[in-house]
């Protein structure tokens, strides 16, 4: 695991008006851990992956990538970085097979512009077959008719196929059986030791201890700890979330 | 037709399958809901034989040659339709719209001083196509029904019409080529020559993609399965061409409606465009987050809607020699949108194809003339009409409904 942050957020802050959804928070991930990130509903875990991913703009703090400092502007600039972002609903097109939805928007095309079917099709069995994912029987089967591990599966191959650095997974187990969720949770794991950095937004403690090398702890828009998930407990991380120490209350900032 | 040249039927399964298995495999789809063209071709059958039945007449080479020649507007229309229902959308405007391209052209070629039959057709396309535009624009820039929109559109060129024609009630086209158009008949070898390049082409496609897919090393159909797809294209082809002979021959707008067919299953399935008409039927939002210009395309596709129209709307003067101040009225825009649902294509956006607009119109096509020997009146005709499209429209929303049943006994099973 490398020592410097792949990502790194300094001191973000982010305002909706009199709402403070972010005060000062510092994040971080490496590449080839999986970080997770945990937090009551209005902890500001969205709030975070929406700032990383351009859909906002911070209104305080700066955003290193790989040690630079860099200005977002919106989500082009961020897939140009190399993140991509699987969000919970997972954006997938049910009438197109599973090659179309993989290159959705980035087609490869042959002469008279016709769409390379084959190449794309070859391309995607490699992916899938190199991140394990094997239960897909036919890449030519349309999206409607995979399972939800399935389909959380090709989402999250969509995103690797990119070269991507860092993928941020919102939710990837939250309407998942018990073992769709354990084929999830293996993925990540690969992705990670791949090299990748991951985010894993998740409401399941278990899935976290199980698939995370740290955790942060978001309480009512503040950094409340970061965790080693080997060094620590379930108990302390549920503390951390519902009653973590803060020194003011969000919100209450007397200007 | 092409009917069997499906994009998806090419690899079922991540192996090179047998061809029993590949038997299976499309047998296990019909099973499940998955049945394509297949009530549509039954459902023309049927309507054949009990025509057939009813009046001998029915199957002569005299009345297949007028049947291509009364399904070619709708058909023609009815392919933008598909676009059209493909987005999820609809658009009313298209009867008219065609009668504003047909009335438009026609008044331009009337001599004296008549323009030359290119430069009419093509400022008449071009017309249409900035009404479409219009529409498009209009819809995706401040987000409004298109059903309103183009109902709106439906009134305005309905008015148009009425104005361009004015007190002269009809005007007759007497333009050689447009009249030809709807009314040539190629000469019987021409006929035969047409044939031979048009399976020669599809079958150099179809033996240049089997190829390619060998060389990726992705699964293909065996190679009997292509074999017999070239075979029954060459036997349709050859079927059509010699029947045609024995009567006045092949029509030319027969050899357009394909050309336009295979044209737009082209752009439908085999280009970025068409990917992403159906992404964006299947889900808007992932389209845009995929960093597809979602309006843009919108935008296009109401253009193809009014380009077709436009189209169509020349084949139907050509066909009738002139246009009157009824141009683009009567069922002219109930049937080409139910052509286009009757072959297959969804009104619920993402699924369809640019061959249902044939299929559809074939089968409203077959209704009329078929009603038209027997001489029923115009009320049966409307009747029988409405009966087969929601009989198609049943077939849709009950393997609709058998599929997602099936998709969440998987989900719930894992």
């Amino acid at each position: 695991m490398a020592e410097e942050p792949i990502l790194f957020l300094e001191s973000v802050s982010k305002r909706f008006g009199a709402v403070e959804a972010l005060s000062n928070v510092d994040f971080d991930v490496r590449a080839g851990e999986v970080m997770a990130l945990v937090g009551d509903n209005g902890a500001g875990k969205s709030t975070l992956i929406k700032g990383i991913a351009g859909i906002y703009n911070f209104d305080g703090g700066q955003m290193f990538w790989e040690g630079q400092p860099v200005k977002i502007h919106g989500p082009r600039d961020v897939a140009a970085l190399g993140i991509e972002i699987v969000y919970q609903d997972l954006a997938l097109a049910d009438n197109l097979d599973v090659v179309a939805n993989m290159f959705l928007g980035r087609e490869r095309v042959s002469s008279f512009r016709r769409l390379n079917e084959s190449e794309m099709e070859k391309a995607c069995t490699e992916t899938l077959k190199s991140l394990s994912v094997t239960t897909v029987r036919s890449v030519r089967q349309a999206v409607a008719e995979l399972s939800g591990g399935q389909r959380q599966a090709i989402a999250v191959a969509k995103a690797v196929m990119w070269n991507s650095k860092l993928v941020i997974l919102d939710e990837p187990t939250a309407a998942l059986g018990v073992a769709q969720t354990r084929q999830v949770l293996d993925l990540v794991r690969r992705l990670a030791d791949r090299g990748l950095a991951v985010v894993i937004i998740s409401h399941n403690l278990h899935d976290i201890f199980e698939v995370s090398d740290r955790i942060t702890v978001l309480r009512l828009g503040r950094r409340v700890a970061v965790l080693k998930s080997s060094e620590t407990t379930q108990q302390e991380v549920v503390h951390a979330i519902t009653a973590g120490t803060l020194d003011t209350v969000p919100g209450m900032v007397v200007q | 037709m092409s009917a069997a040249d499906q994009p998806t039927s090419a690899s079922e399964t991540a192996v090179s399958p047998s061809i029993s298995e590949q038997v299976r495999v499309r047998w296990q789809r019909i099973r499940a809901g998955d049945v394509g063209s297949l009530p549509i071709i039954l459902g023309v059958l049927v309507l054949v034989v009990i025509f057939q039945i009813l009046n001998p007449n029915f199957l002569t080479p005299r009345n297949f040659v007028n049947l291509v020649v009364q399904m070619a507007g709708i058909t023609t229309i009815a392919i933008g339709v598909v676009f059209v229902l493909l987005l999820g959308e609809i658009d009313l405007s298209i009867g008219y719209v065609s009668a504003v391209a047909a009335v438009f052209m026609t008044l331009r070629l009337r001599p004296p001083g008549g323009w030359p039959w290119p430069l009419a057709v093509a400022t008449a396309l071009a017309l249409v196509c900035i009404i479409g535009i219009g529409q498009g624009m209009i819809i995706t820039r401040f987000k409004l029904p298109s059903f309103v929109v183009t109902l709106a559109g439906l009134m305005v060129w309905n008015g148009v019409v009425l104005l361009m024609i004015g007190g002269a009630g009809t005007v007759v086209i007497q333009d050689k080529t447009i009249i030809g158009l709807a009314n040539f008949f190629v000469p019987e070898l021409l006929g035969w020559l047409v044939v031979i390049l048009g399976v020669g082409l599809f079958a150099v496609g179809q033996i240049q993609g089997w190829r390619s897919r060998r060389a990726q090393g992705v699964a293909s159909s065996p190679m009997i399965f292509m074999v017999a797809t070239i075979f029954v294209v060459t036997l349709v082809g050859a079927a059509v061409v010699f029947v045609a002979n024995e009567d006045r021959g092949v029509p030319f707008i027969g050899i357009f409606l394909v050309v336009l067919l295979v044209g737009f299953t082209f752009l439908a399935e085999r280009t970025r465009f068409g990917r992403y008409v159906y992404a964006i039927g299947g889900n808007a939002e992932a389209a845009r987050r995929a960093g597809i210009n979602v309006s843009r395309i919108r935008i296009y596709v109401f253009m193809i809607s009014s380009l077709m129209a436009g189209m169509g709307g020349i084949v139907l003067s050509s066909r009738l020699r002139s246009v009157d101040t009824a141009a683009g009225g009567g069922d002219l825009l109930l049937n080409s949108i139910a052509a286009a649902v009757i072959g297959g294509t969804s009104l619920f956006g993402g699924s369809g194809r640019v061959i249902s607009a044939f299929l559809g119109a074939l089968v409203i096509a077959t209704v009329n003339n078929g009603m038209g020997l027997l001489g029923l009146s115009a009320g049966v005709k409307f009747v029988i009409t409405g009966l087969v499209l929601l009989t198609a429209v049943l077939v849709d929303a009950i393997t609709r409904q058998g599929r997602q049943a099936r998709h969440r006994l998987m989900q719930s099973a894992g």
